[in-house]
């Protein structure tokens, strides 16, 4: 049976920056599993520029993006290996995986890495209504078929969700010749990146109908239409509100899962909110020598942030090889009130940084750190929306005073 | 000259193919669409009834026992998936308690086996039934298959028997000829001396192409579905009924041979015969009726919604004749649920009650070896699985991640004497697409495959039939 140190599975943004930062703790026998021909994972579909800003101070593609942390790991030890699917892994730390080349693999590891990235929600999970024509896909596998197999996939879209790949491919689609007639978004807010409205709608005067969504697909064999309805404050059709739109494709943008399939089939605790695994500052889920990062974790707007908690999880499951780190207390993270989640779930006292995303948009706010009735610190916000994600630092001392469980909240804020 | 034409590839027309290909005739089964299987046959709760809740003295009665009684053998020669999972009829107080000793009573007059549990009895079985249920009739002969699996393995099977299959092929119109009949299709004619009408929501209007008179009118039935996810702990175990009222078995919960669970059907007529499409009305009355007979329904697992329309007659049962002016013209009409439960059966009462007073059955003296469906890989033993990739490296490229399935897989499928030339037909063959990600990453290789293996080009691919295609231009 082959043996490694660390095991990586998937070699997307996450899972590359995890194996070099565990490389420079320390830990030479690294083997990374990637699924697809070539490592980079996502990125090699987002052709389009805005990566890189924090990581390498430069506005990178992501093709490019990603060979830059290939050429990085090129000068180690660090072992690649593609065209290699995962099929299983247990809490003792096996994993199977199948590949042309070498058939089918199990490999013990001492510690493991799951950067498996996430997958589109799909039409079924949303149930739109309607008949199942072809011609209704997800932004991402059409983003995928246009930029790496060079196909278009229809010629008059819309766009359901204001997620960023929905918008980003509607810029896209528009510059190829197709007519993107609208981006309908369920929420009476966009879920994607201001810049990204602005730039990907707002130049090509695509319209924006929030509190919209579509109510009715039609088309026998391929789309040919779509109703669109208003939605009210509990989110319900307001009926009357109905307009209709010939389009042959429909393009969903309505969320993103993280991948757990393996870690939820190992055993690990899922959280119901991120559907990524709970887990402490050291990004270790629930089963021992076992981490999770990137978008596989929780669902990132940002490479670098992506990168940087790679980078988190490859020094931590170092530091568990090394063996250097220190069991102690446990503090249990709750979110409150218009908190959507924190992330880790779990903290033990030491200086670390806690994640967080609002459930809705919130206007001169301040964050709450609580322990009991006992407020340990307050940040001023000055604007908070879903679709950015917040950090905020904790210390060692700061968790020194807190009790077993940490409450993060935020409130209208008052001088 | 033909001997049998058989119209409609759905379940009742591939059992009729493969039973009458044993005997010495010249075959041939038409089918509109571009894969079998691909009418009621796919769009349904895939249960094998036990037969206990047809009215007595009808052909539904008779005719669902004694298929039930032969599925699991015929899936066991064909390697197909059958799985003597056991129903609850569930009762909620004592007016259905009533009806469900009516049902039993039913049961027993034929020979079905049927226990009585009391609510705690059923709890130990399904830990999630509701509390409002009072009593269950727990059926255990009742099964599930998955039915286009078993239409696509008749059909093979019938093709490797000598019966011809012409998929594409609609028939536009029949006429009388003096030695039988000629059927006009949309691509030629075919002369044949027996029709056995088999086309579904459609055998009303086959059935009037040669008796404008023919009384057999069908309407559609819709019947909505939700699909959940496959879980470790599936939120039922069993089948569950409530009592059956007089819109038929009611709302469902029906774990299916891959562990995801359907929550369906609606019953409603409509109008379009084609119109398969979901509604919200449909999908609303759906989850809250689940609701009565479990108490957790965990419908942020759903990765799915369908539908599909019963081909209901004007007799309330199967219509099972010769057409009473055209002899040698048989009608297998109006086969509605149970049909699939039925459907073996069927096939046995059209050959013994009409084609065999009509035509000379004789036995061929050989029959080839069965074709089975082929085991997938997931389902095998590491060893067996490694040798099978040291043979062909292909089948160790896994293509959908979901449900583990192989590119040598796909490539055997398309391959097949039933080919699948669709990324449904590979769908439905595989289960690529099924799983949690429905398709998102596999679809794009699946589509490159079958371009490859096709020799076609990749906007020239279909998920269905003619007009579906997935990409339209080169960038
Ligand atoms: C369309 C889109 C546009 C974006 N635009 C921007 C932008 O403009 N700027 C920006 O900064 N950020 C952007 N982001 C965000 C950021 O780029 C991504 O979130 C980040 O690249 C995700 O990295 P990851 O490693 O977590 O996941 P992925 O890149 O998805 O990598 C996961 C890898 O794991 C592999 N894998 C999964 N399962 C298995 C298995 N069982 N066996 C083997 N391998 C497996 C996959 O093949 C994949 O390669 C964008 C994201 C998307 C999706
Ligand atoms: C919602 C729902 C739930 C059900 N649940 C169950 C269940 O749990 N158990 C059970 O036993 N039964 C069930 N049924 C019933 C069962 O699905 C049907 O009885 C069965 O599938 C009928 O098979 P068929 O071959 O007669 O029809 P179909 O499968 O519809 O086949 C007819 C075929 O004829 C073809 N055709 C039509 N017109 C033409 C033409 N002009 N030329 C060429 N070809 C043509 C069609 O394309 C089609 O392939 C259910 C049905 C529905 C709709």
């Amino acid at each position: 049976m082959r043996k490694h140190e660390l095991v990586i599975i998937g070699a997307g943004a996450a899972g590359l920056s995890c194996a070099l930062a565990s490389y420079h703790a320390g830990i030479k026998d690294i083997l990374i599993l990637e699924k697809e021909e070539d490592a980079g994972g996502i990125l090699n579909q987002c052709i389009h520029t805005g990566f890189g800003l924090h990581t390498f101070k430069e506005e990178l593609s992501g093709p490019a993006y990603a060979q830059r942390c290939i050429d990085l790991l090129s000068k180690t030890s660090v072992q690649i290996q593609c065209s290699t699917m995962v099929l299983s892994v247990t809490k003792e730390k096996q994993l199977v995986c199948s590949s042309s080349q070498y058939g089918l693999e199990t490999i013990q590891a001492k510690a493991i890495v799951f950067a498996t990235g996430c997958r589109e929600r799909s039409r079924g999970a949303i149930q739109i209504p309607g008949s199942r024509p072809a011609g209704v896909l997800t932004a991402g596998a059409a983003q995928r078929y246009l930029n790496l197999d060079g196909w278009m996939c229809g010629k008059k879209v819309i766009i359901l969700g204001s997620g960023d790949i929905g918008l980003i491919m509607a810029r896209r689609m528009t510059l190829e010749g197709a007519k993107v007639v609208a981006v309908a978004e369920l929420m009476p807010y966009s879920n994607g990146l201001p810049r990204n409205i602005k730039q990907c709608l707002d130049d090509f005067d695509i319209p924006l109908y929030l509190s919209h969504t579509i109510v009715k697909i039609e088309g026998k064999d391929r789309v040919s239409g779509v109703v669109l309805s208003q939605v009210d404050e509990h989110l319900q059709p307001i009926s009357g509100s109905e307009k209709h739109f010939d389009v042959d494709t429909v393009l969903l943008s309505v969320g993103l899962i993280p991948e757990n399939t393996l870690l939820e089939q190992a055993g690990a605790q899922l959280h119901p909110k991120t559907r990524g695994p709970v887990v402490d500052e050291r990004c270790m889920t629930s089963l021992d020598g076992i981490f999770a990062c990137g978008n596989s974790l929780h669902v990132h707007d940002l490479v670098d942030f992506v990168f940087a908690e790679g980078q988190r999880a490859g020094y931590a499951a170092a530091e568990y090889l090394k063996k250097t780190y220190m069991d102690c207390n446990v503090i249990m993270v709750r979110p409150e009130g218009n908190i959507s989640y924190v992330l880790p779930q779990k903290l033990h006292t030491s200086d670390t940084k806690l994640l967080y995303r609002v459930k809705t948009p919130m206007k001169n706010a301040e964050l709450i750190l609580m322990s009991k009735d006992k407020v340990l610190k307050r940040v001023r916000k000055v604007s908070l929306i879903p679709s950015i994600m917040e950090e905020i630092a904790v210390t060692k001392e700061l968790l020194q005073d807190c009790d077993e469980e940490l409450i993060v909240e935020v409130k209208p804020w008052k001088n | 000259m033909k001997d049998i034409v058989i119209i409609g590839a759905g379940i009742i027309g591939s059992f009729l193919a493969y039973d009458l290909s044993q005997y010495q005739l010249d075959i041939v089964l038409l089918e509109k669409n571009k894969d079998v299987g691909c009418g009621a046959t796919k769009a349904n709760s895939a249960i094998v009834h036990s037969g206990h809740d047809p009215k007595e003295g009808t052909l539904k009665a008779k005719l669902n026992v004694l298929g039930n009684r032969m599925y699991e053998d015929i899936c066991k020669t064909f390697n197909c998936h059958y799985e003597k999972i056991g129903a609850y009829v569930l009762a909620c107080g004592s007016e259905e308690e009533e009806v469900l000793k009516t049902l039993a009573l039913q049961a027993k007059h034929r020979e079905i086996p049927f226990e009585l549990h009391d609510y705690l009895t059923i709890l130990q079985h399904e830990p999630n039934c509701s509390d409002k249920v009072t009593q269950g009739l727990y059926l255990p002969s009742t099964a599930i298959i998955t039915p286009w699996e078993v239409a696509i393995s008749l059909t093979e099977n019938a093709m490797l028997r000598g019966c011809k299959v012409h998929l594409e092929t609609e028939v536009v119109n029949i006429e009388k000829i003096t030695a039988g009949y000629c059927v006009h299709t949309s691509s030629g004619k075919i002369e044949t001396r027996c029709v056995i009408n088999c086309a579904g929501i459609y055998a009303d209007h086959i059935a009037k192409m040669i008796n404008p008179e023919s009384s057999i009118s069908i309407q559609p039935r819709r019947g909505e579905y939700f699909v959940l996810d496959h879980t470790k702990e599936p939120v039922v175990h069993h089948i569950l009924f409530p009592v059956p009222s007089n819109k038929g078995k009611g709302v469902l919960l029906v774990p299916t041979i891959h562990k995801n669970v359907l929550l369906g059907p609606t019953s409603d007529f409509i109008d379009e015969k084609d119109d398969v499409s979901t509604t919200k009305t449909g999908l609303d009355y759906v989850k809250s009726h689940v609701h009565q007979l479990v108490k957790d329904v965990p419908m942020h697992q759903v990765i799915r919604t369908f539908s599909g329309n019963r081909p209901v007659g004007n007799t309330k049962d199967f219509i099972i004749e010769e057409d009473s002016d055209f002899s040698c013209f048989f009608n297998v009409a109006a086969i509605e649920s149970p049909g699939i439960a039925s459907a073996p059966a069927i096939s046995q009462y059209v050959i013994d009650e009409l084609v065999s007073k009509r035509l000379c059955l004789q036995k061929k003296t050989i029959l080839p070896d069965i074709l089975k469906r082929p085991c997938a890989l997931s389902e095998m033993t590491y060893e067996k699985r490694q040798n099978i990739i040291k043979e062909d490296s292909r089948y160790g490229h896994i293509i959908c991640r979901c449900e583990t399935i192989s590119e040598g897989e796909i490539i055997e499928a398309i391959h097949r004497p039933l080919p699948a030339l669709t990324v449904g037909a590979i769908k439905r063959r595989l289960r690529p697409g099924m799983g949690r990600c429905q398709g998102g990453f596999c679809e794009p290789l699946i589509i490159q495959i079958l371009a490859k293996e096709l020799n076609i080009n990749e906007n020239e691919v279909t998920v269905e039939e003619t007009g579906s295609n997935v990409l339209v231009s080169k960038r």
